[in-house]
């Protein structure tokens, strides 16, 4: 009987933690969230997997969600002075169809939470691009009460940009360099995230004060 | 049972040819408008590594069974218009299963792959695709109404529900074309195409600034790479259906592709001319002149 119940207990405990506590979810509502959380996806082999990381390369879906002021240089990309989609790289407007975030400039801790939340939505391999100096060290806004300093410590980041403003060509240069990374491979976010998850979680509720929402967005 | 069998492997063969002819026909079009706005656009072949993009994608989410099957019914209905619709007048390989009703089942399958879509988005859960989904069958029905007359008035004048015996009924001559022959039926018609492509002025369907993306905000990876193959596949039905109702069908391929890129061309350039309506005053627009156009066309045809 006593083992029994210690192996229950034992069972409990493994299964609190493979799940998700998703304290902060509004009392009642714990049960229309997943309480899972992000697994690592090993990448397929050989071949197969580059002539996939082309693909993605080739393909880049932008979502189309201006974080900062930094993404006002987004804009011009699609005119035709710079007409980004000759590169494969279009906006997409919804998360679960994007796969590049590109956060542009400043994070303020608002709109962390909805880059969190967002960043999590979409599906991977997923890639961030940080846009603008704030997103490296905090640039101007680095002694600011309200805005973080470096953007890798609350959600993986592929390529930096750095300038305050970079100009369109400046980030156009930035989705070539990470076509190429993406190419050899070596844009892995998404594992990364999924590896380091309960640092990245730390971080970002240590900011982030009012959270209600579940700690894994599905 | 060997008649079905090479049946089947024809519709394959055609199925093949009008997948890459559609895809390809997208990413022409996307450089036509991009060329309209100054820009050099996309590669042609950009809609092949979207779909290969979208079906690489490690993860995937679903929200329930009618998710999972919304884009299954959508592939189904795009199928469905294809497969009954004869492409190439008098080709063994290009005739699908046309029969002597197929018309009125394509009229149902273009409407059938819609109805399976808003099941599918309603489940996601997510408030604009419900929004997007009732736009759609809003506006859907508004143009079959103009679309429907159109072709009441053709089976009238021909006296057949058969798509192949309108073709042939039309061979000998463009003067024997239904645009020539029944003019206020191919006007009424084409207006409803306009519609039924869903490209300005009547995108209000997928409005991308406005309801981010409509019915599939929340389609993903592997389902959203279903809906992209189904769009390339209901595009070339639609054109083949038209081409064949109003401007003689084909004789064969080149003809074919000569026929649907113009066709295809009409809808890009009312589509880069014109604003986005707004779903009142889209689903007016059909249900005004177009509408009293197919009436006529109706009326002058039964008497």
């Amino acid at each position: 009987m006593d083992n029994d119940s210690n192996n229950k207990e034992q069972l409990d405990e493994i299964r609190k933690q493979l799940t998700l506590a998703n304290n902060d979810v509004r009392e009642g509502e714990q049960a229309y969230f997943c309480d899972a959380r992000p697994v690592v996806v090993e990448p397929y082999r050989g071949i197969l997997e580059r002539f996939a990381n082309w693909a993605r390369s080739e393909s880049l879906w932008i979502l189309g969600f201006g974080t900062g002021c930094g993404a006002i240089e987004l804009r011009p990309l699609m005119t035709s002075r710079y007409d980004m989609y000759r590169f494969g790289i279009q906006p997409r407007p919804t998360p679960r169809q994007a796969g590049v975030f590109v956060i542009g400039g400043y994070a303020s801790v608002k709109t962390m939470k909805r880059i969190v939340r967002s960043y999590e939505q979409m599906q991977g391999p997923k890639f961030v691009v940080g846009l603008g100096s704030c997103t490296i060290n905090g640039g101007m806004y680095w002694d600011s009460y309200n805005t973080i300093n470096r953007l890798d410590h609350y959600i993986p980041v592929d390529v930096y940009i750095a300038g305050c403003m970079p100009r369109p060509e400046a980030l156009l240069a930035g989705f070539n360099a990470l076509k190429a990374k993406i190419r050899a491979g070596e844009c892995d976010g998404m594992n990364k995230y999924a590896q380091n998850f309960d640092w990245y979680k730390a971080n970002q509720k240590q900011i982030i004060k009012h959270w209600e929402m579940p700690d894994y967005n599905w | 049972m060997k008649d079905i069998a090479m049946k089947a492997l024809y519709t394959l063969i055609s199925l093949f040819v009008i997948l890459n002819y559609g895809l390809l026909l997208t990413g022409t079009m996307a450089r036509v408008r991009a060329k309209v706005q100054g820009r050099i656009g996309q590669p042609v072949y950009q809609p092949y590594i979207d779909i290969l993009k979208n079906n690489f994608l490690r993860t995937s989410i679903y929200h329930g069974v009618m998710f999972f099957l919304g884009p299954v019914f959508r592939l189904a209905g795009g199928l469905g218009t294809y497969l009954f619709i004869p492409v190439i007048f008098g080709s063994t390989i290009f005739s699908n299963f046309a029969f002597s009703g197929d018309l009125l089942l394509v009229m149902y399958f273009i409407f059938f792959g819609q109805l399976g879509m808003a099941l599918g988005a309603g489940q996601s859960g997510h408030p604009y695709s419900p929004i997007g989904v009732s736009r759609g069958l809003a506006q859907m029905t508004a143009f079959e109404l103009p679309f429907a007359l159109a072709v009441i008035s053709i089976a009238s004048q021909y006296g057949t529900l058969s798509i192949t015996g309108i073709v042939a009924a039309q061979q000998g001559g463009i003067l024997n074309w239904v645009a020539f022959t029944n003019p206020l039926a191919m006007v009424a018609g084409m207006i409803s195409f306009l519609g039924m492509s869903m490209d300005n002025p009547f995108s209000i369907v997928l409005a991308p600034q406005e309801i981010p993306i409509g019915p599939p905000t929340e389609m993903n990876a592997g389902f959203l790479g279903m809906l992209q193959t189904n769009r390339a596949i209901f595009n070339g039905a639609k054109l083949v259906l038209f081409m064949n109702l109003f401007f003689g069908g084909a004789g064969n391929l080149l003809v074919m592709v000569v026929k649907t890129f113009l066709l295809y061309f009409y809808v890009v350039f009312v589509g880069a001319s014109f604003p986005r309506f707004r779903p009142d005053q889209s689903i007016r627009f059909f249900l005004g002149i177009p509408t009293l156009i197919g009436i006529a066309a109706v009326v002058l045809q039964m008497v």
